[in-house]
């Protein structure tokens, strides 16, 4: 008998384990933002699945009302893509932090980029190891200070989308705890992405990295620091919007739109599938072209389908099967040679 | 333990023998494993017992001609049970100086040489590092043995004149000469490897062609020339009847977890690594994708367990394997898999250690960690396999125990048995154990609440797929609390769930077979007590101990983690227990440490297996 299904609402994904975050942890806005677009999603909530591995985002498992593991750290991307390879019908959700995906975690997260298992890897970036109490991350800045480096840490940060793009993913975003409606857009795209789709969020970690990001969000300086990419628009920002990029030949140069008179065609139109662009967009960040400092961007950086792990290795054995016919078993036991002992 | 026994004089002597041991030696390129397999194939084909031994360098093609990289291939064959690949050999083939200088210490005073004598010219004495002048062939190095010089490189050549071939191709099957003469000498027919050559060369026939001619010009040039002389005859051996085919261990590994997936109604994934001499698990597994056989072939060895753990927990048969530098990789994720109580099987093919240690020799000295190489208190079942053919039912028991007991299971086989091969009765697939497995399906508590920990009366908590409506739940790492599984850090808690998570696995001793004697009584003056790929060797010396009227018995343990139930109370029938190991002694730990017996111990770490001589001195110190 066919009952009517009863839409879902945010509430229904919320387990009843109490959420013991920080207070003023930007985790909990990633929470209430996948709960919210989840009913959405024209998924049933039993096949929903959240891998995580360890740190204060991977405890995110158990506060989703779906099925869960909370694994070992930096080992959420090789689980899930056992997860997705043994039941593709699935979607699987990948959440760890910038220790748990790019430190420990770093070799299963280019393999999985690489691979293109269909899943979505959500990155809480906040620049920190917190679950340890404060020591500087693999994407902490040059010259954080924090408990193991009290002079400074020496090491260059990763910049995760241009280590995603190098690793060859397929869908890479960024976005920020603090900006709920575009973290749904994106949520919402990384979902409907056939393949890998690594979304960076840049969370606010009040205790050990409080305000890392407080530029892209404040209102005084988000307009400069920030630019919202949209697909097939030009590259605009600034307080009033009268800020632009275009290419001067391969290199990206900032005008001004009302002064120089330049028609929006003649900007930077972002274009989701163009890899060389995603590249340089990637590497607005700590690059500056001909000294010049560009804005962060948001949005979807890059997101260009192509062949997904667990779809080709389903069609790879239905080839095969179409082709030789399920072997018995009777017959894997005796092999191709036999001989008879009286 | 085999006299070749002469017949009456005639223009070819043929000698009857029990069982002969054959060692094929030489360059790694020059095909030595191939042309053992053949040898090996249809010596069983005609009813022989055999068990092989194939013994490769690492290095895939280390510098020609030199001692780096002899490859052999060594195979025992009788018309008796045969048990192990054979101590010292009746005959050897060296294909170059350096094949003779690596493999004459084992060959039998008075055996055969049979001598490529291309093989022994001044660079080939010189790459194998024999003095200036000195040539074995020529000096009386070799007095003590019967000699037959051949110029395969020649005669291959003459053979292939009119071949139409290029001197690389024409040089690739001299294999096939030295084959033919083999063929020759044991009196076996070439219909076996004429198959193969047909088959596997299908595309390419002048090279099947040139192959035929080959095997066939050597067979002609043992019956034609004088120096060969004597022919071996060994009869077909009184083994059970029954339809039969040969296996090396990995592939008997392989197929018991494709059987194992198959009686169990559930899909096979496999989450592994490359690694020596495990490998050819995966090769062989990755064949199978018309049985809907999944192999992921991870980015690290933590990968491939931890793939298998995550297709575990979407309901697949999940198994990874490994050799022991993976195995250490692998423990943190074992330690996962024994916290969330989901079925998982490794096997871990054993090889010389530590680090990178012997990856092509054998080794039995990953026991322990097996048992214990864990951080927490995180007990597995460790089972091991004793033969080649054996890999097959102990990898099926794997799979049975994992996923009826909701346990990670650890298989230990070892490169001896994984690549060794022998006859195989193979069962059919009405007589393998039946497999249960039930996938929760519904709320199992009287409240309407989920309890992913609660126990049925085998410990075991319930196996609940993700996509199953109404199940949702969350497990992990981290401390459970019994029955509901959330997080706990309740210290009576943790310490409940750790003795619950031993208990479930104590249990499982009531649902393997007791141990019994495989040789011997039930009471004797000195047990041999073995486990793993030594069976075929301890097998060997105790039943000629016997034979001989020793008071000797042999248990051989293929369950180590539970041990089976009787295993205390049998070992108290023997005034004396020796275990011998391939290492430094572990099962020796566990026994006097569970049992309070004063075991003597019996170690050997070269890399090689125990020989029927060794075991029978040592034995024989305790009678």
């Amino acid at each position: 008998m066919e009952t009517a299904e009863i839409k879902l609402t945010s509430k229904d994904y919320a387990s009843e384990m109490e959420v013991k975050w920080c207070p003023g942890c930007g985790d909990y806005s990633i929470l209430k933002q996948v709960q919210t677009v989840f009913p959405d999603l024209g998924i049933p909530k039993e096949n929903f699945a959240f891998i995580s591995g360890i740190g204060c985002s991977s405890r995110f498992t158990y506060y989703m009302d779906t099925y869960g593991m909370h694994s070992i750290h930096g080992r959420a991307a090789a689980i899930a893509s056992g997860v997705k390879a043994a039941n593709p019908a699935l979607s699987v959700w990948i959440v760890s932090g910038d220790g748990d995906a790019l430190s420990i975690g770093g070799n299963h997260f280019i393999h999985l980029m690489r691979k293109n298992f269909d899943v979505n890897y959500l990155v809480f970036n906040n620049q920190i190891y917190s679950l340890t109490k404060g020591q500087y991350s693999p994407t902490s800045e040059r010259g954080k200070v924090t408990k193991s480096s009290p002079y400074g840490s020496i090491e260059e940060p990763f910049n995760p989308s241009e280590l995603a793009l190098g690793a060859k993913a397929s869908f890479v975003a960024r976005t920020l705890d603090r900006d709920p409606k575009h973290m749904q857009a994106v949520l919402k795209r990384a979902h409907a992405h056939k393949g890998t789709s690594f979304v960076e969020v840049y969370q606010n970690c009040p205790v050990f990295n409080d305000t890392a990001f407080f530029a892209f969000s404040d209102k005084e300086t988000k307009k400069e620091e920030a630019i919202l990419l949209e697909h097939n628009k030009p590259l605009v920002f600034g307080s009033n919007d009268e800020k632009g990029i275009k290419f001067e030949g391969i290199t990206p140069i900032i005008v001004n739109i009302s002064e120089s008179k330049i028609s929006p065609n003649d900007l930077w139109i972002h274009d989701e599938k163009d890899k060389t662009k995603a590249n340089i967009l990637s590497r607005f960040f700590d690059t500056t072209f001909n000294d010049v400092h560009f804005p962060r961007p948001f949005g979807i950086i890059y997101a260009n389908e192509r062949p997904v792990y667990d779809e080709n290795l389903v069609a790879q054995i239905d080839t095969v099967t179409a082709k030789k016919g399920k072997i018995s078993l009777n017959k894997i036991l005796s092999g191709e040679k036999t001989w008879t002992i009286n | 333990m085999n006299t070749l026994k002469s017949i009456p004089p005639q223009k070819t002597t043929v000698l009857e023998s029990e069982s002969v041991v054959v060692r094929f030696s030489g360059d790694s390129g020059d095909g030595m494993q191939l042309t053992g397999m053949q040898f090996s194939d249809t010596a069983a084909f005609l009813g022989n017992d055999i068990s092989t031994f194939p013994d490769y360098p690492s290095e895939i093609r280390a510098p020609i001609g030199t001692v780096a990289g002899v490859s052999g291939f060594q195979v025992h064959f009788g018309s008796k049970e045969i048990f192990t690949s054979g101590d010292e050999y009746d005959v050897l083939v060296a294909m170059n100086a350096a094949a003779l200088k690596v493999d004459l210490p084992r060959l039998k005073k008075g055996g055969f040489i049979i001598a490529n004598t291309a093989g022994f010219d001044k660079k080939n004495l010189g790459l194998a590092q024999y003095h200036d002048g000195i040539n074995p062939l020529e000096d009386d190095t070799l007095s003590n043995y019967t000699v037959l010089q051949v110029d395969v490189t020649r005669l291959t050549k003459e053979a292939l004149a009119d071949s139409g071939l290029g001197t690389k191709d024409i040089e690739r099957s001299k294999n096939m000469f030295v084959l033919g003469v083999l063929f020759w000498m044991f009196d076996k027919p070439l219909d076996h490897t004429l198959k193969f050559i047909e088959e596997k060369f299908v595309k390419k026939p002048e090279v099947a062609l040139a192959n035929e001619k080959t095997l066939r010009a050597g067979w002609i040039y043992g019956e034609n020339t004088e120096i060969f002389n004597t022919q071996f005859k060994v009869s077909a051996a009184k083994l059970p009847a029954g339809e039969y085919r040969s296996i090396t261990g990995n592939h008997a590994t392989a197929i018991g977890l494709i059987a194992a997936a198959e009686k169990s109604g559930l899909p096979l994934f496999l989450g592994s690594y490359p690694i020596t001499p495990a490998t050819d698990i995966l090769h062989e597994l990755s064949k199978y994708k018309a049985n809907g056989v999944k192999t992921l072939q991870a980015e690290d060895e933590i990968a491939g367990i931890c793939s298998a753990i995550g297709a575990s927990y979407a309901g697949n048969l999940a198994v990874t394997t490994t050799s022991g530098p993976g195995m250490a990789l692998k423990t943190e994720a074992l330690g996962l898999a024994t916290m969330l109580e989901i079925p998982l099987v490794v096997v871990n093919v054993q090889r010389g250690g530590p680090s990178t240690g012997l990856p092509t020799k054998t080794e039995q000295s990953d026991l322990l960690m097996a048992l214990h190489g864990r951080h927490g208190e995180a007990p597995i079942p460790v089972i091991a396999a004793s033969s080649p053919s054996d890999c097959f039912e102990m990898a099926y028991e794997a799979c049975r125990i994992s996923v009826e007991h909701m346990t990670p299971v650890i298989l230990l086989t070892d490169g001896y048995i994984a690549n060794g091969s022998e006859p195989w009765l193979f069962p059919t697939e009405d007589k393998l154990a039946k497999i249960s497995v039930k996938f929760l399906d519904k709320v199992n508590s009287d409240n309407d609440v989920l309890l992913p920990y609660k126990r049925n009366e085998l410990l075991v908590r319930p196996w609940i797929k993700p996509g199953t409506k109404g199940l949702e739940h969350r497990i992990g790492g981290l401390e459970k609390q019994n029955e509901t599984g959330n997080v706990s850090y309740d210290p009576k808690n943790h310490e409940t769930m750790t003795k619950l998570r031993a208990a479930k696995i104590e249990k499982i001793a009531d649902h393997i077979p007791l141990a019994k004697p495989d040789s011997g009584k039930e009471k004797a003056k000195v047990l041999v007590l073995g486990w793993g790929s030594t069976a075929g060797s301890i097998k060997t010396a105790v039943r000629e101990l016997i034979a001989d009227g020793n008071d000797v018995a042999h248990i051989h343990l293929k369950y180590i983690n539970p041990f089976p139930k009787n295993l205390g109370d049998l070992l108290k029938g023997y005034e004396k227990v020796l275990i011998p190991e391939m290492n430094c002694g572990q099962l020796l730990q566990l026994i006097r440490a569970k049992y309070l017996v004063p075991a003597i111990g019996f170690s050997k770490v070269q890399g090689l297996p125990f020989t029927t001589p060794e075991l029978k001195a040592k034995i024989k110190e305790l009678l």
